[in-house]
């Protein structure tokens, strides 16, 4: 018999039935809950008087409409925001769910705060109408989005009808050179597969280089496995997902402690288990990156130049011509000539602390160019007050970043920050999407350290000559 | 949910790759609590100038494709966020499938439960579809759902692939939740053994 991946693992031990036809349904241990993609969904449980079935495994938290300034706590200004920011309110209180409002320390983007109050634990089901809800896979949980009438589904049912994806294996191997991290491993991925490579599969990221990433760099990785089209990233869990995981508030204690233990130490693949697609990537051949394009697959080394449009093939070679029209760039440019005007630190993919400490290191006693505007939107605000014990967030403030509130904030900008047309960003989000930050926005994706050394130089620049 | 039917319609070509959600429905209209009348936003950068007007070069600003009830679209339709907002505001619009050569897994869940067909075909047969959906209005595409195929106002015919259990509760128009909820015998029983076996969860 062939042996099983972790997914397979994960999968079986949450199948409540499986129909003839391969259809599953799928028990759900944690569902995450924000203020965009909820509402009509508590809409539709109300208008069909369904009630919720497992309010103790539904956690909620508003992040990304939320303001990222001081007093927003007292009046969210703009209304249509303010109100789904209420509606959650009022639904987690009707609801009797978990909640973080916007006034508690704890709150911030689901994603960080799932995994920091020991919520996301290994080898559960996680959801969220949120698609990087792959992050939560850092922790050997199988985690993905879900849309609206799916969130409707796991609130009345906590079940998910699921078909099975395949395996694809994405080993990263040796070790990353100085001044390359977990953000240039997912955007190495992404560059080598395509936005659509993944699609149909679950991923799991494994390799000498993964096993060296910390908790938080692993979330960095899980959580653009949706922008390889993936349904999910996994990495299995080990030493430093178990130091990570206790003692956290939700985390088991005692007895129950060990037997998850128990369990959680059997989550790994097996040697023998069938992968329907491998990549191996070197990890000393990932250089750090960043994109020029408007699609996450738009990838290149910082050494690199903007492509020639006609060097791609097929529908892509029109995607890339509107891609330099839109980014205002032209072929064979220099990417570290690429003059910016914004810096944006924070977000799901890289709002953490160790995110936080990379881009401080970069800035300690320097400044940022003048006229730059850059902010920190730390991830949540249990972040954002370790980063001020650690006196990062003075480095932040003395080098002339905002420091904010913890939000999603620029990275979709639904809420104020938000970039004016023609305003070019380095972000250490994961989208760089036309529109994306904002109306005629452009949007370099790249590393927290990277997009601290373009504060400072004003263009594109690669982090190893700061370092 | 309405019962998904046969129908002829017009297709509006958009051959662009990686068309992404928030092409299809921009971030600024995710603000709603609601899930109807999106169709006006449907693809709103593209579709509108800076002061609000119709972009003329937009394929839905063309008197041929007003009406489309079809989209033949360039790879990996549909990427990026899982807002259902675009398959909301692309009903509202009043296209009732997409057809592409693949499309992004969350988006492609969320038009099952929205009516919408999302059906994939290899490059060569989104060709000729893609020429004949140029063709403008005269040209309409049948869609048959129970017989699995897509035909072109030529009279030529591709088979498609569609989940049987989704296929199922499309010509239906079934929720997918009542239906669920009908096995929760089936749920408590694995609520309770997964409490023992994971007391922790």
């Amino acid at each position: 018999m062939t042996g099983k991946t972790l997914y397979d693992k994960i999968w079986d031990a949450h199948l409540v039935q499986q129909d003839a036809d391969g259809t599953g349904l799928l028990y759900i241990d944690r569902h995450l809950v924000h203020e965009v993609t909820s509402p009509q969904a508590f809409e539709g449980l109300r208008l069909a008087g369904r009630k919720l079935r497992a309010p103790e495994k539904t956690i909620a938290v508003p992040d990304h409409n939320v303001p990222t300034t001081e007093g927003r706590d007292k009046v969210i200004e703009n209304e249509d925001s303010r109100i789904q920011v209420e509606a959650l309110d009022k639904n987690a209180r009707d609801f009797g769910i978990n909640y973080y409002p916007v006034s508690d320390v704890r709150q911030g983007i689901v994603h960080i705060v799932g995994p920091e109050q020991g919520w996301t634990l290994p080898g559960m089901t996680v959801v969220c109408g949120d698609s990087h809800t792959a992050t939560h896979g850092a922790f050997g949980a199988l985690a993905h989005g879900i849309g609206t009438s799916e969130v409707e589904h796991v609130l009345a049912t906590q079940t998910l009808i699921q078909s099975k994806s395949k395996n694809m294996k994405v080993e990263i191997t040796g070790q990353l050179a100085p001044g390359v991290t977990a953000k240039d491993i997912t955007m190495a991925v992404i560059g080598r597969t395509g936005t659509a490579g993944g699609t149909g599969y679950v991923i799991e990221y494994c390799g000498e280089a993964i096993r060296s990433l910390s908790m938080e760099g692993r979330m960095t990785v899980c959580n653009m496995a949706i922008e390889g089209g993936a349904r999910a990233g996994l990495i299995a869990p080990d030493q430093t997902t178990f130091d990570y995981v206790k003692g956290r508030p939700h985390a088991p204690k005692g007895a129950q402690w060990e037997a998850a233990m128990e369990w959680w130490k059997t989550l790994y693949s097996d040697d023998d288990a069938h992968w329907d697609k491998v990549i191996t990537i070197p990890g000393e051949e990932i250089a750090p990156l960043v994109t020029w394009g408007t699609s996450p697959e738009d990838v290149l080394p910082i050494t690199d130049v903007v492509p020639e449009p006609s060097s791609f093939k097929g529908g892509k070679v029109d995607a890339a011509r509107r891609a330099l029209d839109y980014m205002g760039l032209k072929a064979g440019q220099k990417l570290s000539e690429i003059e910016i005007d914004t810096v944006f630190i924070g977000s799901c993919t890289n709002g953490r602390i160790e995110d936080l400490r990379a881009a401080a290191a970069i800035l300690k006693g320097k400044k940022i160019k003048d006229g730059m505007r850059a902010m920190v939107v730390p991830g949540s605000g249990l972040v954002r007050a370790q980063a001020e014990e650690e006196g990062l967030a003075d480095i932040f403030k003395a080098a002339g970043f905002e420091w904010r509130l913890a939000g999603c904030s620029m990275c979709l900008a639904m809420n104020p920050d938000q970039l004016a047309p023609g305003e070019r960003c380095a972000a250490t989000s994961n989208r760089n999407f036309e529109g994306r930050q904002g109306k005629g926005g452009r949007t370099h994706l790249m590393s927290p350290a990277m997009a601290a050394a373009a504060a400072i130089t004003g263009h594109l620049t690669d982090v190893r000559e700061i370092l | 949910m309405d019962k998904f039917e046969s129908f002829s319609g017009v297709a509006a070509p958009m051959p662009l790759v990686n068309i992404d959600t928030d092409m299809i429905i921009p971030k600024q209209f995710l603000k709603t609590i609601k899930r109807s009348g999106l169709g006006v936003n449907l693809f709103a950068e593209m579709r509108y100038l800076d002061d609000g007007s119709e972009n003329p070069d937009f394929v839905l600003n063309n008197a041929a494709y007003r009406n489309a009830e079809i989209l033949v679209a360039g790879d990996n339709f549909g990427c990026g966020s899982s807002r259902e907002h675009a398959p909301w505001a692309i009903k509202d619009f009043g296209i009732k499938c997409v057809i592409s050569t693949s499309f992004a897994d969350i988006f492609f869940n969320n038009c099952f439960k929205n009516g919408i067909l999302p059906i994939t075909l290899p490059q060569e047969q989104i060709d000729v579809l893609m020429r004949d959906a140029e063709k403008g209005s005269n040209a309409r595409l049948d869609i048959d759902l129970e017989n699995q195929t897509v035909t072109t106002s030529e009279g030529e015919s591709f088979a498609f692939e569609v989940d049987p259990f989704r296929k199922h509760c499309l010509l239906e128009g079934l929720d997918d939740i009542g239906l669920t909820l009908e096995k929760a015998t089936a749920i408590d029983s694995f609520e309770a053994q997964a409490g023992q076996a994971r007391p922790w969860v």
